[in-house]
């Protein structure tokens, strides 16, 4: 019997979804968060490439108008319409939207109250710049809402879901919490009205199984802290924790016995060494170039055991870890593509 | 390709700017990520430790580089940074309490009984603590606030203020005409007193949008709502003189000689297209641009060895090589290959910066092997701020 969706499901452990593994199979909305500069945008674009090329139908949002799925795609600015904006050979379809807080206002009051004529109106009091970024909390339902309204949306009469899945290229680690949880965010202010229905509709699909919310991160110390204070958070709000996303791992270029050597600093042998070594191959071995290359290789050996530490830090959160390889291109150059056959080989989706 | 972009970029010299006693406040701005604190921290520091009496005001800091700042609590109030300062100068330091700082602007401009009203209505409760923007306007009212401070008892002589993690590096500069706006606006008046909102008799058509307009927000909100917005808006309405007065010096501050920003970014596309908004819009309002500091810069230690080169060796080294140390020579030239690689893509990105944006002088911040969570770790990136 399928649990009721308004109470947070247990697992068989007697824990809150927070907490149980992350099951790609029952998920449909993806959130992805994560601390400014890890690349969250990136990681939901892969996300959702990867869903597509599962033959599924997908759309991947953004909501804080950066236009950074058209840029991470190399398609023209995204609008409030839903675009689509890669066909893949297996059937599947990647939609894109760019959420914009007004035109959701004007496409709510119109779906129930048949007055999204009014809109102009309102605007020219303001009362829309009102709605749309002073009254507490209203943005984000209109935001969120859009949301929403796409995962639940039917295709035609009768017919299935319109979009298999939604990608939600969410605001920052900070922000997330108190953006997912809109229903916190205005019980104050609207105790009743279709406001309040509507974020506590919302709210029970954040909080279902049938939303993860992942975080995105780098194996640095502010951005590994910000994501053990995300998880704690987004427990103690009952938000339906995903998978930990490393980003930007680079390749091991030197072996473990190496990289103890030169933190060792045992350099007399190893300069000799080296500096044989690159005669050999015709490379001039000067002192600054012999001195150069072991004083790089200790600091990336420092920089990666700090990475190690901070990776220990992460392992001891008990979720799914997906890592992902820096792409020495960024995006560009098919390396979206490289990124969702990872999340997909490493079961995020 | 360091030495192209010099000729047509000048270099961005910090430790002047610090020094010029005419400079007054520093503001940090730019994406979120780029290192705006700790560049906001190290420049406090700088200053602090060549004469001046500095406070900083950051807005989000990360837990260790608080703590290393001697910034246990968010108690909005500047407290001195045991260890930093030299020849005469100080440091203090302090985190932005957005909601405190509301309230205390409340208490201070409006009548006692009013205030109290105010603080009480739960729409204030909830705009203080949540509006997108508050912690915008509260950090240039805060920084209005030290910069009186420091004219009235002389504690300080120079403000370096950090900027909120913002959608855009923009918000902040915009949040105090928002909200300005937003209390001058025709939707306030509208509410306060829809009579007189909907104009005299003969202005029909305008009365019947009054009452479009508040049924319909009615409806949307619920009636509480609404309620609680007029009595917050009638409260508030003897204080919005002195909001706007506040909102209107703040902006004039920020286009003062004294002020000098310093736009924060890495060299990637993301936060270097952040950075050139930031450029153009400090430009269009006249504000001073000091320059672009730009953070986690990838050096390698032996430039004169190519990225192609090393690449190449590494591969004839793998074909052919032998000895004891082969392995690891080959791994010593990969490593430098992909740092080289890096290095070149960094700078192409940061070329693309200055292209668009000549004259706008520059200092590079060497990426750290180590994050930082110590005063003598901020002291290494004031070193590198202030070579330029």
């Amino acid at each position: 019997m399928p649990a009721p969706v308004d109470r947070p499901v247990r697992d068989a452990a007697g824990d809150t979804t927070g907490r149980a593994a992350h099951d790609p199979s029952k998920v449909r909305l993806h959130v992805v968060t994560g601390k400014g500069g890890t690349g969250k945008t990136t990681v939901a674009a892969a996300l959702a490439l990867g869903l597509s090329r599962q033959g599924k139908r997908v759309l991947l949002v953004e909501v804080e108008g950066r236009q950074g799925i058209s840029q991470t795609f190399d398609v023209p600015p995204l609008g409030h319409v839903e675009t689509r904006i890669v066909h893949d050979r297996s059937g599947g379809e990647l939609w894109a939207i760019s959420v914009d807080a007004k035109q959701s206002l004007g496409e709510y009051l119109q779906k129930f109250y048949k007055v999204g004529r009014a809109m102009g109106l309102l605007d020219k009091f303001g009362a829309v710049d009102f709605a749309t970024t002073i009254a507490p909390g209203l943005r984000d339902v209109l935001l969120v809402g859009k949301v929403y309204e796409a995962a639940g949306r039917r295709a035609g009469r009768g017919g299935g879901l319109a979009y298999d899945a939604v990608v939600l290229d969410a605001p920052p680690t900070g922000r997330v919490v108190r953006f997912l949880n809109v229903n916190a965010e205005v019980a104050d202010v609207a105790r009743v009205g279709p406001i309040h229905t509507q974020a506590e509709s919302i709210t029970r699909m954040v909080r279902s199984h049938t939303t993860a919310v992942h975080v995105v991160t780098l194996l640095e110390e502010m951005p590994v802290q910000e994501t053990v204070d995300a998880l704690a958070d987004l427990r103690a709000a009952d938000l339906p924790l995903g998978a930990i996303v490393v980003n930007q791992l680079r390749d091991p270029l030197l072996s473990d016995r190496d990289l103890a050597a030169v933190r060792a600093g045992r350099t007399d042998s190893l300069v000799a060494g080296v500096a044989a070594d690159l005669a050999a191959v015709r490379v001039r071995a000067t002192p600054t170039v012999v001195n150069g290359l072991l004083a790089d290789a200790r600091e990336h050996a420092d920089r990666l055991a700090l990475e190690r530490e901070q990776d220990d830090i992460l392992a001891q959160q008990g979720r799914l870890t997906v890592r992902l390889p820096l792409l020495p291109e960024g995006t560009e150059g098919g390396g979206i593509s490289v990124l969702a056959d990872a999340v997909a080989e490493q079961g995020l989706i | 390709m360091a030495a192209r972009r010099a000729a047509a970029t000048p270099g961005l010299d910090l430790g002047a700017l610090l020094a010029d006693e005419q400079v007054r406040i520093v503001v940090c701005c730019g994406a979120g990520g780029v290192g705006k604190t700790t560049t906001a921290a190290a420049l406090g520091l700088w200053a602090a430790e060549h004469g001046r009496k500095v406070v900083v005001l950051t807005i989000d800091p990360a837990r260790r580089l608080a703590q290393s700042l001697g910034l246990t609590e968010l108690d909005n109030t500047p407290r001195p940074v045991a260890g930093a300062g030299a020849r005469g100068g100080s440091l203090d330091a302090m985190m932005l309490d957005m909601k405190r700082t509301f309230d205390e602007v409340v208490e201070q401009h409006a009548a006692p009984d009013k205030a109290a009203q105010i603080l009480a209505n739960p729409f204030y409760q909830a705009v203080s603590s949540s509006f997108a923007g508050t912690q915008e306007y509260m950090a240039m009212e805060k920084l209005g606030q030290l910069r009186a401070e420091a004219d009235r008892t002389g504690r300080w002589d120079l403000v370096v203020v950090d900027t909120p993690p913002s959608r855009s590096a923009l918000d902040f500069l915009d949040a105090p005409k928002r909200l300005g706006s937003f209390l001058d606006g025709r939707f306030i008046r509208l509410l306060t007193a829809p009579a007189k909102a909907g104009g005299r008799a003969g202005f029909k058509v305008f009365s019947v949008g009054v009452q479009v307009v508040t049924s319909t927000m009615s409806r949307l909100l619920g009636g509480q709502l609404l309620q609680d917005v007029q009595t917050f808006v009638a409260a508030l309405d003897t204080m919005f003189g002195g909001f706007r007065e506040r909102a209107d010096q703040t902006y004039a501050l920020l286009k003062a000689a004294e002020t000098a920003f310093v736009v924060v970014a890495t060299p990637e596309r993301d936060a270097l297209r952040e950075a050139s908004y930031f450029a153009g819009r400090l430009d269009e309002e006249g504000m001073p641009l000091a320059g672009l500091v730009v953070n986690r810069v990838q050096r390698v230690a032996a430039p004169s060895l190519s990225a192609s080169r090393a690449l190449a060796a590494a591969e004839q080294l793998a074909d052919t090589g032998d000895g004891v140390t082969r392995a690891t020579t080959e791994g010593l030239l990969r490593l430098h290959a992909t740092l080289a690689d890096t290095a070149d893509r960094q700078q192409r990105q940061v070329a693309r910066f200055t292209a668009g944006h000549p004259g706008i002088p520059l200092v590079e911040v060497p990426a750290a092997a180590q994050d930082i969570h110590d005063l003598e770790g901020l002291r290494e990136v004031a070193t590198a701020l202030t070579a330029g």
